[in-house]
């Protein structure tokens, strides 16, 4: 039996239904991201999970017993919140403790809490400062702070890293990382930000219109996306969704690809998924991220299947640690990653490899994927 | 070079412009406050002169010998009606009014707007629209249902007075007046608060419940601590309309022992026996402005914040 259990869960404000029969689990210790783009219903999930938003049908289980109709007190949960809402009249310690002084904690216990956790999180010198004297990591870690200092049953992230500038949101991510390991306890996680997802979680469930579009491990998202809004959403730069068609003689399939004004790129397949077949002669969504589009020297030495073709290279990104370069096919700009180093021009014909063991196929009608 | 010359030439032909602009604004609002401090200077001199003086000399002089003679009387001894014991009773009956219909009507707004912001139902916005209305219905048209009501209470206090033993207050005039005030103020004390409370992150609240604090604890600890600039504000504003008010003071009240400061000023300055003294009504004026002038004094300087916060946000 999993830690956290969602099953059906509906949420309707009036006739608009924003969540549209929600089922999830994850295992205790567990860290839960739930990532979509604005609109998908996420943050109302957490704020169902956290008791702040009212559910229509359905239920919330956390080990073991419903909590759907607690109050959010009742239900053994801490939450963090987008804008960490801090009480701007109390001081950083005021905050830490005021969960506990409503529960009626004696005042010597609530001391004890408060310098534990501001030993963990490095905040024992600001104890006395208000809110606004502090910096906005530092916010973050009293945000946090309140949080672990009531050692609650699960943990509730509502985008909190969302008001950090770039390099400190980097920081702070793999401070939340580092903390979830050592603390052991188990987190659901609200960003938009699929970075975020696939660095912290352990399952991640990608969301879109109140319904969850896929729910897997970050490795499952990552290399099986379940349809193309997944694959789209997923991984930074995105993956190449191509339009080509299924060509090829006999058993033996190939994806032919359109280019501008020469003559289509073939590239045969060998293990197909098995519903390709019935795709021969149609239209498909070709689906290949820019890691496994690349220059031949650089390509993965044991993937089974590469196959190399000249395309013409329209843009050329050096980007640092790679050089993405954009090249035309099916109509569409589709991005190659490349060795920083790969010596290639804009402007010139260039064979690329195709890495096709982690080639993605979907239906054009219904976006989803073939198998 | 030219181009840093060309503008700083063209200038100097703005600064003329600019000067003479200047003088002509400052010296209209020189003149408007002039104009509008001149009742108050002349109040104040004539407060501080002897009689003679006034009757022989020039109303805008300075007092020649300045007395606080006229204070004094007016605090103590001046006749209000037919009692001749000063206006220091109807200063402290003012207060006792003014003080709990502030208090009672700033805080019920305060609750209405939290309500109306932070715990939404259905119709929240019909509600305060309703309320609203209160800010604009004329004091003369409330002035007879309201005595009716208030004849009603009174007659009820009688009959508690003789059963229970009190009244509970019913019938006595101040709490009427009281009644009136907070009733009269809920309109604009709500409207002030729910603008303040609408700009107010309803994520404090969430983490306030999230923390298990109640409906009450989260009003207490969170939301008035964060309050204080519209608090002010609204202490300010319904404390001058409760000490100014006139009308419903001299219907409620307009005789007896619960005679408000307006009410008895008043009839300070009515008395027909003897000599009009000015000195006494202008110091017995005074006085009754000091309050609110104090009021400004201490907390202008939200006041204006606070105008400025709900004109931003709201």
């Amino acid at each position: 039996m999993a830690f956290l259990e969602i099953d059906g869960l509906r949420k309707r404000f009036g006739q608009v239904e924003i969540l549209k029969g929600i089922d999830l689990d994850l295992e205790k210790g567990g860290f839960l991201v739930l990532v979509g783009p604005s609109g998908c219903g996420k943050s109302t999930l957490l704020n169902t999970i956290a008791g702040l938003e009212t559910i229509t049908s359905g239920e919330i289980r956390v080990d073991g017993r419903a909590i759907n109709d607690l109050h959010p007190s009742k239900r053994d949960i801490a939450m963090v919140f987008q804008s960490y809402a801090l009480y701007p009249n109390m001081t950083v310690a005021g905050n830490i403790s005021f969960g506990m002084e409503m529960r009626g904690v004696p005042a010597d216990e609530r001391q004890k809490a408060i310098d534990k956790v501001a030993k963990v999180l490095q905040i024992g010198h600001l104890l006395q400062r208000k809110p606004s004297q502090l910096s906005g990591g530092q916010r973050q870690r009293v945000a946090m702070g309140r949080a672990l200092v009531r050692d609650p049953k699960l943990f509730l992230f509502d985008e909190p890293l969302s008001n950090l500038d770039a390099k400190l949101r980097v920081d702070m991510r793999i401070e939340i990382k580092r903390l979830h390991a050592t603390t052991g306890t188990t987190i659901v996680y609200v960003t938009h930000d699929q970075i975020e997802a696939m660095t912290l979680a352990t399952k991640i469930a990608v969301m879109r219109d109140g319904e969850v579009q896929q729910f897997g491990t970050p490795a499952e998202i990552y290399n099986n996306p379940a349809n193309v809004f997944v694959a789209d959403f997923m991984g930074s730069p995105a993956m190449n969704l191509i339009p080509a068609t299924i060509g090829g003689n006999g058993g033996d399939l190939a994806v032919v690809l359109d280019r501008e004004a020469r003559q289509p790129i073939t590239l045969p397949m060998a293990n197909a998924p098995a519903g390709l077949s019935a795709f021969k002669g149609k239209p498909v969504i070709f689906g290949v991220r820019p890691e496994a589009l690349t220059d031949p020297e650089g390509a993965e030495r044991n993937a089974s299947q590469i196959a190399t073709a000249d395309c013409h290279i329209e843009v050329v990104e050096p980007a640092g640690s790679d050089t993405f370069a954009v090249t035309n096919l099916g109509g569409k700009g589709v991005v190659a990653r490349l060795r920083a180093d790969a010596n290639i021009q804009p402007g010139t014909n260039t064979p690329l490899a195709f890495n096709l063991t982690k080639a993605v196929f979907f239906d054009p009608a219904t976006e989803s994927r073939i198998r | 070079m030219s181009a840093v010359t060309t503008p700083a030439r063209q200038a100097s032909g703005g600064v003329n412009v600019k000067i003479v602009n200047r003088i002509v604004i400052y010296g209209l609002l020189a003149l408007f406050a002039l104009f509008y401090l001149m009742p108050l200077f002349v109040m104040l001199v004539t407060s501080f002169k002897t009689m003679d003086e006034i009757q022989n000399g020039n109303m805008l002089s300075l007092p020649k010998a300045p007395t606080f003679e006229p204070w004094l009387k007016a605090w103590g001894e001046t006749c209000v009606g037919l009692t001749c014991a000063g206006i220091k009773g109807y200063f402290w009956n003012s207060i006792k009014m003014v003080v709990p219909a502030v208090l009672i009507s700033t805080m019920l707004g305060a609750l209405n707007g939290y309500v109306l912001t932070k715990w939404r139902f259905r119709g929240a916005t019909l509600v305060f629209g309703l309320m609203l209305f209160a800010c604009f219905i004329p004091f003369q048209s409330v002035l007879l249902p309201m005595a009716t009501i208030l004849g009603s209470l009174g007659r009820f206090g009688v009959t508690l007075q003789n059963t229970v033993g009190t009244s509970f207050g019913l019938g006595n005039s101040t709490v009427n007046l009281v009644f009136v005030h907070v009733v009269y103020g809920i309109g604009f004390t709500t409207l002030f608060f729910r603008n303040y409370y609408e700009a107010f992150p309803t994520e404090l609240v969430k983490a306030a419940q999230v923390d298990g604090a109640s409906f009450f604890q989260i009003f207490r600890r969170i939301m008035l601590p964060n309050s204080m600039p519209i608090f002010v504000v609204t202490v300010i504003y319904q404390f001058t309309n409760i000490w100014n008010d006139f009308l419903f003071a001299s219907a409620y009240a307009g005789t007896g022992d619960a005679m408000p400061m307006t009410v008895a000023l008043n009839n300070v300055v009515n008395t027909s026996t003897g000599v009009v003294e000015y000195n006494v009504n202008m110091a017995a004026a005074m006085i009754a402005a000091l309050p609110t002038l104090l009021v400004y004094v201490l907390a202008g300087r939200y006041f204006v914040r606070g105008l400025m916060a709900g004109a931003v946000k709201g």
